[in-house]
């Protein structure tokens, strides 16, 4: 059947996908046994992500009294056959207000580096804890990463509150837990929905098996939580990642230097300084991908022209005069360590920092981290798989850089591998000392 | 039919869209007052990052141009990462000679728009000189692979541009926007590199090759709403049309000259569009009335089967159909 355009329904449809929203990014970690899946296939179902052919074969594919809708989101072939989740995987679905990005990641302590990986990006973190069990060592590890990565927003979902007979005594004390630990790290928003992913409680709608839960169902809260507040506006950094030179007829004298806003807003007319160089210039004008524009912040990708034919390349930083990032060729880093090989003392690596690449080599590894207990460990002197610990490197050309809790963009690095070329680590700046 | 249209909406429509998305003309951009991007905007800025980053870091990169939505989207994407310069690398067709012919128009008019260079792989060329052979179903989705393997091998490409979402598959869900392959092309899925924020690792050795999907994070629904507001050019074939259609398995076929009924096939007129465009022998069209790009959305809207599903014989063969052909180095 053709799909019928002018039933009211079309309608609304339509004027719901050309609304103005915006992105929120979600990163859900928790294992298999919390009901992470049955939650995400529910959050997608139910906001009718899920297409009607991927729902029939999920019916098929599901044993016993319910839809499986956990099966709707495993990827791999090794996943279906292990039952687990093995890698991050990405899920979209989208409501009359806003679009979502949602980063599924497994739970497992061996799984602590795709944990990082979905974290990186996210605006909100959904920690799922099952009623039964309450906080659990996994809980507090989910919560520690996304409070390290300093994912601004964090949810906690208490799960199957349909098995503990939607006590509200269960619920306040896994919540006033949370609330404690939470109070340790650096945790801004912290909010506890009681939920069953199984039946869809508080999922999308507010359920009336929890008379005394006050707050909103948790769609109506990704939602309605504000983020706008979240992004650096005050600092002006603008690493240079291309530039663009047309060398043609019509452009003769073009030159502009493409790349995207770190934080800051940039006006035609502001006084900058580009680094490394420190020299200073006026921006003549801000290209967008529509021509030019009065003002550019985080994340816009732009093109900025100079008033002043200066020597600027990819990796060179422009900033306020008054506002630069300091020069460090000292880098002290919580580092998330990703493949087997230990990271050791002297070891040499490449250092990935926005546009700027350059080598480095470990100093020192001042501590590992218990990620469950938080207890810090100076004796360990090397991060393996998996672990998370505070490292110096010495670089050997400077980075321009901020603290990462002050700036996501500038604070934070990746790190190579010289000889696999593989990503090995993430690393998230600290202040000296 | 004229061969192309354009996303243009009819005026009163329109000025209600110049409110909400607030397009640029000029340098007299009404400020955003609390500095947020819409979704497109966001993700438009997250794939020129993507674009500029493959141009500044890899040295032979290229990007697969097919005429499709996806591929028409991503090259605009690229105009736009280096405008008012030319795109810096060049595009390429893995040409498996079952295209719709409209589609190859269009393919050839952007190149020639663009100025930008056209290198068109060839599967029945492949076919003749014997590297590759047809499979008895008909499909040479398969046998483009190895083609498209040779040519980056003989133009010594290190990184493919490819028009892959992460929303049309559940192996695609879990491939990273730089997707590290081997000297064979292949993909490890369970041993992928991490990929944190923005920060891309585009290091290889000599014969690897990174394939880039700056549309990751785009739905189908992004894909069209773009196509809208940025009056982005698409072949006449995904609008509503009447055809002469046979119906197998479930699905219309357009009868075309790759498609001819077979005895006891009843040939039936229907208004019918694609919502992808593969090859022709194997690409089905749905019935809709959608004549408009604004009614395409409309449509898409309160659709509820997926794309591939809907149209693409070709995965239908098995639930893991497309990560098998990943590992083998398809798209």
């Amino acid at each position: 059947m053709a799909v019928p355009l002018h039933s009211p329904e079309a309608e609304h449809a339509h004027d719901l996908a050309l609304a103005r929203k915006d992105i929120l990014r979600i990163a859900t970690a928790g294992s298999v046994d919390d009901g992470k899946s049955t939650l995400i296939g529910r959050l997608l179902y139910d906001s009718k992500a899920i297409y009607e052919d991927q729902y029939e074969a999920v019916e098929r594919a599901s044993k016993g009294d319910y839809v499986d809708l956990a099966l709707l989101t495993d990827g791999l072939r090794a996943e279906r056959e292990q039952g687990i989740t093995i890698d991050v995987a990405y899920r979209y679905f989208s409501t009359p207000r806003r679009t979502f990005i949602l980063a599924d990641t497994p739970g497992h302590v061996q799984y602590t580096r795709n944990m990082v990986t979905g974290a990186s990006t996210a605006d909100l973190a959904i920690v799922l804890v099952d009623a039964r069990k309450g906080m659990l060592e996994q809980s507090r590890r989910h919560t520690f990463l996304a409070s390290l990565l300093r994912v601004p927003h964090l949810v906690v979902a208490v799960n199957k509150m349909d098995l503990v007979d939607w006590s509200e005594d269960v619920y306040e004390g896994i919540r006033d837990e949370f609330t404690a630990f939470a109070t340790k790290l650096n945790i801004p928003d912290l909010t506890v929905v009681p939920v069953s992913a199984l039946h869809g409680d508080n999922v999308v709608t507010r359920s009336d098996r929890s008379p005394w839960y006050q707050g909103s169902s948790l769609l109506h809260h990704l939602e309605h939580v504000h983020v706008a507040s979240d992004r650096n506006l005050v600092d002006v950094r603008f690493p240079v990642q291309y530039v663009v030179r047309p060398q043609s007829d019509a452009f003769h004298d073009y030159r502009g230097y493409a790349g995207t806003v770190a934080s800051g807003v940039l006006r035609p007319g502001d006084e900058v300084q580009v680094l490394p160089s420190g020299l200073t210039t006026t921006i003549a004008a801000i290209d967008g991908p529509r021509g030019p524009v009065a003002e550019a912040f985080a994340p816009m990708a732009v093109t900025v022209r100079l008033t002043d034919d200066l020597d600027v390349s990819r990796g060179d930083l422009i900033c306020r005069p008054a506002n630069a990032p300091h020069p460090a060729q000292d880098l002290d880093a919580m580092v998330s360590w990703m493949t087997e090989e230990p990271l050791r003392p002297r070891q040499r690596l490449t250092v990935k920092h926005t546009t700027r690449t350059v080598r480095a080599m470990v100093k020192d590894v001042q501590y590992r981290l218990d990620v469950n207990s938080l207890h810090r460990d100076l004796t360990a002197g090397e991060l393996g798989l998996n672990d998370i610990g505070r490292v110096r490197l010495r670089t050997t050309q400077p980075l321009f850089v901020d603290d990462y809790a002050r700036n996501r963009v500038t604070g934070r690095f990746i790190l190579i591998d010289e000889a696999t070329n593989a990503t090995v680590g993430a690393g998230m700046l600290t202040p000296a000392g | 039919m004229p061969d192309t249209v354009r996303g243009i909406l009819p005026e009163p429509v329109r000025l209600v869209l110049v409110q909400v998305l607030s397009p640029t003309s000029g340098a007299e951009r009404v400020p955003t007052p609390d500095y947020r991007l819409s979704q497109l905007e966001t993700l438009e800025a997250e794939s020129i990052h993507v674009i500029r980053e493959v141009a500044a870091e890899l040295e032979r990169p290229v990007l697969l141009f097919s005429g499709g939505k996806d591929s028409i989207v991503m090259l605009e994407l690229a105009r736009k990462a280096f405008a008012p310069a030319r795109i810096p690398f060049p595009v390429m067709h893995v040409d498996t000679g079952l295209n719709f012919p409209d589609v190859l128009e269009f393919r050839d008019k952007r190149v020639a728009e663009l100025g930008v260079q056209l290198i068109v792989a060839s599967v029945p060329d492949a076919i003749a000189a014997g590297t590759v052979k047809e499979e008895p179903n008909g499909s040479r989705n398969r046998i483009q692979t190895p083609v498209l393997l040779d040519a980056v091998e003989e133009h010594g490409f290190t990184a493919l541009f490819g028009g892959a979402r992460r929303d049309e598959d559940k192996a695609r869900a879990k491939e990273r926007v730089f997707s590290f392959r081997d000297e064979f092309g292949q993909w490890d899925p369970k041993n992928q590199r991490p990929e944190l924020w923005d920060l891309y690792n585009g290091r290889i050795h000599l014969g690897e090759s990174i394939r880039v999907f700056p549309l990751s994070n785009w739905t189908e629904l992004d894909i069209w709403q773009y196509v809208l507001r940025e009056e982005i050019e698409i072949p006449a074939l995904y609008l509503a049309q009447e055809r002469e259609v046979v119906e197998r398995q479930g699905m219309l076929y357009a009868v075309n000259e790759f498609i001819r009924p077979k005895d006891g096939e009843q040939v039936r007129r229907e208004t019918v569009r694609y919502r992808t465009v593969g090859d022709a022998n194997l690409t089905a069209a749905v019935l809709s009335e959608a004549t408009t790009v604004e009614e395409v959305i409309a449509e898409i809207a309160v659709t509820r089967m997926t794309e591939r599903g809907a149209t693409r014989g070709d995965d239908k063969v098995s639930d893991a159909a497309m990560e098998d052909r990943k590992k083998e180095g398809y798209f």
